[in-house]
């Protein structure tokens, strides 16, 4: 028996304890930090099927970044536990059926009828030069530019958005100019002054 | 032009290299590290460290118990009982310096109208249990004994400056 | 003798073999690399203490060499002391999560040609990924502390970090498009002519931000304000005492060897030689190895390192936001630019 089925099952049991840990443990931290080895681990499936640059994507952007600005927050609130389970049986049936809708749905849309091995056939083994980030690119960039394109224009908007939204300017608000500061020469601050002596009384 | 240079200088990192141009040169300097137990640093005449009780070259000990180093000493150091020995001379029974609380100031050593209490210049002792701070007479007396020489020189050197 | 060994290799299964085989280069990098971790905290306090007109420490061993040894054998003897409010898993493991990361990093790093643990052709891409994982460590470090001082330093080396790894990612931006490969022996290979074929010449604003957002990277003097003394004790790793705190300083030296190398291989010709295509020089130097080379080199910068902290006052923090998002962000979008005009015109030597 190859490595690579053990491999696999071992990171499937990580990757699904980890997503259950993050929806049921009772600590914030805790559940940001699962869902950091949810997504490290799905990193790991990803790479084993040959997909090693949004693998390493993911791990740059989710891992790297999202998470720790997530991490960053969760950490700073004081999220009281008891005030947020309030109501939890009165929302239960309602919540039960979404989750249960939501359930059916993915079966029904990820299920082996469009995704089976007939449907879209035995994955290609690739030789070992085969580069996958290479293909990315050319996908991207040939076939697919124009949405790329309008996507990326659409993120750069909404960040200015967001900032432009956000951003105040308090006039009465005082701050350095550190540039200035490092400009400053002693002659712009001192003045020595030639004095005639008094005479002594 | 005044901004151009001063964003090239800014951006090329001028000041820093100015710097790094600075440490870099005191890397070579000649270095002033003295090897401590094997190299010491010169003393002063002056030094004050562990305390000391003189006595006359005839063996008498000079302290006259008029207590005015135990009135001048800031940190409360010293300790002193007094009693008219056999001879009715008047001599101290007591005389305690707690080196904790001491701080060496060497006010005792100029109050003293007899050249008695003096700071000498050892300064590397240690004690193992706190009865061991308290510098009592016998051991004031002993410790002058050992250095008398070196206390008497350092005094000499001093005298007319006093 | 030998044979024996060699009847006993070809009887251990085919999968095991190259496993142990695997399990042997990991442990011939890692050691080496452990190993000039401790002798770094020596240069360090040697180089600065001879900026600071000192000698250093020169008692233990001749001329101090065996002072890492009793500083490791002191932390490993002292007590992990942890915290009663500490959060017990997390505090644990903060170390080895700060140092785990620093080390896998090292897979990818060619030290000179072929001479690689796994030639992945998304090196430079794993080397920006397993980097930032890094900051997890510290973070997790402070927040299980259950101290404001180590929760201060972990929510300022969160914001660091975070913050300069975007124009660090830039940086790197930039050596792939005039590499062509994101493949570090490639990105090598491509640097090969001359001294002036390197890319610190064409990608010199970014081998200045790369190596100042690695010294940020990594907590550096004068970017050391997730430690800060002066202000929250000693950061993140306050509450830290014996091996558990010898383990962050590991993983921070490490890290420091690791972005001197990744300079070197990205700016600075990697294995090559600087003789390379000057006529009588090459020949003359022609036997020394490459790995002399490239450890030359990344020594040099870590030279540069411990002699920046000899040298540079800490940043306030604002100015070290300011820094990383209104300065380098810019720098490095500005020079990609000109690398994709570069790249375009095929300007030589260094695009064609």
């Amino acid at each position: 028996m190859s490595i690579e089925p053990i491999l696999f099952y071992i990171f499937s049991t990580i990757l699904v304890i980890a997503s259950a840990a993050v929806v049921t443990v009772r600590n914030p931290v805790y559940a940001a930090l699962s869902l950091v080895l949810a997504f490290f681990t799905c990193a790991a499936i990803w790479l084993m099927l040959e997909a090693e640059f949004l693998a390493l994507v993911l791990v740059l952007v989710y891992v790297g970044a999202v998470m720790v600005l997530f991490l960053f927050v969760i950490m700073m609130l004081d999220i009281n536990l008891a005030r947020s389970k309030e109501g939890f049986i009165k929302y239960l049936p309602a919540g039960g059926f979404v989750a249960l809708l939501i359930f059916i749905e993915m079966c029904v849309v990820l299920g082996p009828e469009n995704f089976g091995i007939e449907v879209t056939g035995e994955p290609l083994k690739h030789a070992a030069d085969y580069s996958n980030t290479k293909e990315l690119g050319v996908t991207l960039y040939t076939q697919y530019v124009y949405p790329f394109e309008i996507a990326g224009a659409l993120l750069l908007l909404a960040i200015v958005a967001a900032i432009a939204l956000t951003m105040r300017r308090r006039p009465d608000s005082k701050y350095q100019d550190p540039a200035k500061q490092v400009a400053v020469r002693r002659d712009d601050r001192v003045r020595i002054v030639k004095m005639a002596t008094e005479k002594k009384q | 032009m005044n901004k151009v240079k001063y964003y090239l200088k800014s951006f090329l990192l001028w000041e820093l290299l100015l710097g790094l141009k600075l440490t870099g040169r005191y890397f070579f300097k000649t270095k002033i590290t003295v090897q401590y137990p094997e190299e010491k640093t010169p003393q002063s005449n002056r030094f004050r460290g562990l305390h000391a009780l003189r006595r006359y070259p005839n063996g008498e000990e000079r302290c006259i118990a008029c207590k005015l180093c135990e009135a001048v000493c800031p940190a409360l150091a010293i300790t002193i009982d007094a009693e008219p020995r056999d001879d009715g001379s008047r001599r101290t029974t007591r005389y305690d310096i707690d080196l904790f609380k001491c701080i060496y100031c060497g006010f005792c050593e100029e109050a003293c109208p007899v050249d008695a209490i003096v700071e000498t210049r050892v300064f590397e002792y240690t004690f193992e249990t706190r009865e061991e701070s308290i510098m009592t007479k016998e051991k004031l007396l002993a410790h002058g004994d050992v250095h008398e020489k070196q206390i008497a020189a350092d005094r000499a050197q001093d005298a007319k400056f006093r | 003798m030998i044979e024996l060994l060699l009847s006993i290799w070809n009887l251990v299964p085919e999968a095991l073999q190259t496993l142990l085989i695997i399990i042997l280069k990991i442990v011939v990098i890692t050691v080496p690399i452990m190993l000039s971790v401790a002798y770094i905290t020596l240069a360090e306090r040697k180089v600065i203490g001879y900026i600071q007109v000192r000698i250093g420490p020169n008692r233990v061993g001749p001329r101090g060499l065996l002072q890492p040894i009793a500083d490791g054998l002191k932390l490993v003897l002292k007590e992990i002391i942890i915290p009663t409010n500490a959060n017990r898993f997390l505090f644990v493991i903060a170390p080895l999560l700060a140092l785990a990361p620093a080390l896998a990093c090292w897979a990818v790093i060619p030290f000179a040609d072929g001479w690689v643990l796994a030639d992945i052709d998304a090196g430079l891409l794993y080397v920006l990924a397993l980097s930032s994982m890094g900051v997890y460590g510290l973070i997790i470090a402070g927040w299980a502390s259950n101290s404001k001082y180590a929760f201060l330093g972990a929510i300022r080396s969160a914001a660091q970090m975070v913050s300069y790894e975007i124009a660090m990612g830039f940086a790197l931006v930039g050596v792939l498009m005039a590499a062509g490969s994101m493949n570090l022996s490639a990105i090598v290979e491509s640097q090969s002519g001359s001294f002036i074929h390197w890319f610190w010449l064409p990608l010199f604003p970014l081998f200045l931000v790369y190596f100042i957002a690695g010294l940020a990277e990594t907590n550096r003097a004068p970017f050391d304000v997730a430690e800060g003394e002066s202000e929250i004790v000693a950061g993140f790793h306050v509450e830290y005492s014996g091996m558990a705190f010898a383990l962050f300083f590991l993983a921070e030296y490490a890290n420091m060897i690791l972005i001197s190398i990744l300079t070197v291989i990205m700016f600075m010709g990697g294995w090559l030689s600087p003789f390379q295509g000057i006529p009588g020089l090459e020949d003359l130097f022609a036997f020394v190895p490459g790995i002399v080379w490239i450890l030359g080199k990344t020594c040099f910068l870590l030279l540069l390192f411990l002699w920046f902290r000899a040298t540079f006052p800490r940043y306030r923090y604002d100015q070290v936001m300011r820094l990383g998002w209104k300065v380098f962000i810019p720098i490095t979008i500005l020079w990609i630019l000109v690398i994709g005009v570069g790249v375009m015109a095929e300007i030589g030597p260094w695009f064609d």
